[in-house]
């Protein structure tokens, strides 16, 4: 009896703590979403939802551009940090988590002066003869924001899945008469799924509901859902809206994680089926 | 074996390597620059690391920032890792993935939701307690320790997972109490995990910036927050210079790190070594 309490004392503070500080949270937005101002039941904030179903789109074609350019310079940059020497591997992969420690607003702010009019890249396009190019407020220069600032994020996990990889189940591919190009699409690939997975996970989340890149890259000119909400928060004051768009941006990045894993696990099963 | 790179995926490291350091090759150099101007590079001086040091706003950001870390880092490490020797012993499997599925969701969840949910539940409570200020510290690391409770519970539960239960109980026979049997059996084996969890959670709390900007009141500012206002005005260059240290601070840890754990496996080598 006496052990049972004890162990109940380890674990009941917790969950008092995640009923109170996860769930409750979660509650009140629902709460917010559906009464007004004065605290009354409203549809009125949820009813002018469909107003913003464009930025929501929006919001969503940025993070799924930004995920994919993340994937497609990680991956390749992922194996071969995979096959580099052991010592090296260590150093490069803390080069890879370094810039993650800095300010992410300071490391966003200093693509300004990259990207800026006068800029250093407008500067070095001049030596050439180029005129000076507006990069700050396209959506390309808000996109390789999301794309640099969550970068590490693709390339960690995939390297630690590749890192992993049984060497012999390579060897046995090739002995079984599969060229490199069939190794990579049978063998590799398919076993560094996981780490694909949870790094789009990593940097799609975050890049849909970013407003801090919009705002200085972007120049203002986007506005993508974050920018709405901290807007709603923040400025206008309107609490109820900023709720109701919160709920609705959470059960849609839900519905893309669930989507995405779906459409991994099922991958990986027609990848099984076809070997 | 082959474990060459080839000369083509050496290049490709290094662009990559180039987009990832350049901004911060920029911030350094800039915050050497001698006018106001983040954009052109007059002459070098080093009065920007001095004006920063006269901030009295960006010392105070910077020690609150530090004074949250810590005590989140402490609370949330000894909070979880109790925690996680709770969840690891319960015995009904429903209510143990339902206490991790709920885990999980600061993790899942976008921060800027994180943020503003537990906003509206302070801002409710405040309401109700008829309180005006009630975003201030005490919100602050609240908000720092539910996102940081995930992290460490998810890496001492694997610890725990890959503990042998008979070392306990043998411990217990051989006339431990049981606090005592967890100090010295259990506390040791899972003490990696324990360490990657006071890490993470320091420095997730040290950079944090969604779930401060929503959580935080103007009574208690940490850097990010103050960086954010900084940069909404046009930047000087004593941002940079501050980010500049920041830099040189983790490179120099990391070093330090990492010279430090080669050592260590070398002693552990040397021993088993010695062992045989």
């Amino acid at each position: 009896m006496k052990q049972n309490l004890s162990t109940k004392l380890l674990r009941q503070p917790y969950i008092v703590w995640s009923v109170l500080f996860i769930l409750a949270p979660l509650a009140m937005v629902c709460y917010y979403a559906f009464t007004d101002k004065s605290g009354a039941f409203s549809l009125n904030s949820i009813s002018q939802i469909p107003s913003y179903l464009s930025v929501f789109g929006k919001s969503i074609l940025y993070g799924a551009v930004a995920t994919v350019i993340c994937f497609f310079l990680s991956y390749p940059f992922a194996y071969a940090l995979s096959k580099a020497k052991l010592s090296a591997q260590k150093t490069m992969v803390m080069l890879v988590m370094l810039p993650m420690w800095m300010n992410f607003l300071i490391r966003t702010y200093s693509w300004m002066t990259i990207l800026g009019r006068s800029g250093l890249l407008n500067k070095f396009l001049s030596l050439f003869g180029v005129e000076s190019i507006k990069f700050l407020g396209t959506p390309g220069a808000v996109i390789l924001g999301m794309v640099y600032n969550f970068l590490p994020y693709m390339i960690l996990p995939i390297y630690s899945v590749l890192s992993k990889l049984d060497n012999s189940l390579i060897e046995a591919a090739k002995d079984l008469g599969c060229n490199r190009l069939q190794v990579f699409k049978r063998v590799v690939f398919p076993l560094s799924l996981p780490g694909i997975l949870s790094g789009v996970t990593m940097v799609f989340v975050p890049c849909v509901s970013t407003f801090y890149i919009t705002q200085k890259l972007g120049n203002g000119q986007i506005m993508l859902i974050g920018d709405i909400i901290e807007m709603q928060f923040q400025q206008a004051n309107n609490y109820n809206l900023g709720a109701a768009l919160s709920l609705v941006l959470m059960v849609l990045i839900l519905i893309c994680i669930g989507v995405m894993n779906r459409f991994g696990s099922s991958e990986e099963n027609g990848g099984a089926l076809y070997i | 074996m082959k474990s060459k790179t080839s000369p083509l995926s050496k290049l490709y490291m290094a662009l990559i390597f180039l987009f990832l350091y350049a901004p911060i090759a920029v911030i350094i150099v800039f915050s050497f620059n001698a006018s106001t101007s983040t954009y052109i590079f007059t002459e070098f001086s080093t009065k920007w690391y001095v004006e920063f040091f006269n901030d009295s706003y960006a010392m105070r950001a910077l020690r609150n920032t530090f004074v949250l870390a810590i005590v989140n880092c402490v609370i949330s490490t000894v909070f979880g890792t109790v925690s996680s020797v709770g969840i690891f012993k319960m015995k009904n499997k429903w209510m143990k993935s339902a206490v991790m599925s709920v885990t999980n969701i600061p993790m899942m969840n976008p921060e800027i939701v994180t943020g503003i949910s537990m906003m509206l539940l302070f801002v409710f409570v405040g309401t109700l307690l008829k309180m005006n200020d009630v975003l201030g510290f005490t919100t602050l690391l609240i908000a720092h320790v539910t996102f940081s409770l995930p992290y460490v519970i998810l890496s001492v539960i694997p610890k725990l997972n890959q503990l042998d239960p008979h070392i306990y109980e043998a411990a217990v026979d051989l006339g431990c109490k049981p606090h005592r049997a967890f100090r010295k059996v259990i506390l040791p084996e899972i003490s990696s995990g324990i360490i990657t969890g006071a890490i993470m959670s320091f420095t997730l709390s040290l950079d944090d910036f969604i779930i401060s900007y929503f959580t935080s009141g103007p009574s208690f500012q940490t850097l990010p927050i103050y960086i954010f206002s900084m940069t909404k005005k046009r930047v000087k260059p004593d941002m940079f210079a501050l980010s500049a240290i920041i830099f040189v601070t983790i490179l120099v840890l990391l070093i330090l790190v990492n010279v430090a754990e080669s050592r260590a496996e070398k002693k552990e080598l040397s021993r088993r070594g010695d062992a045989k």
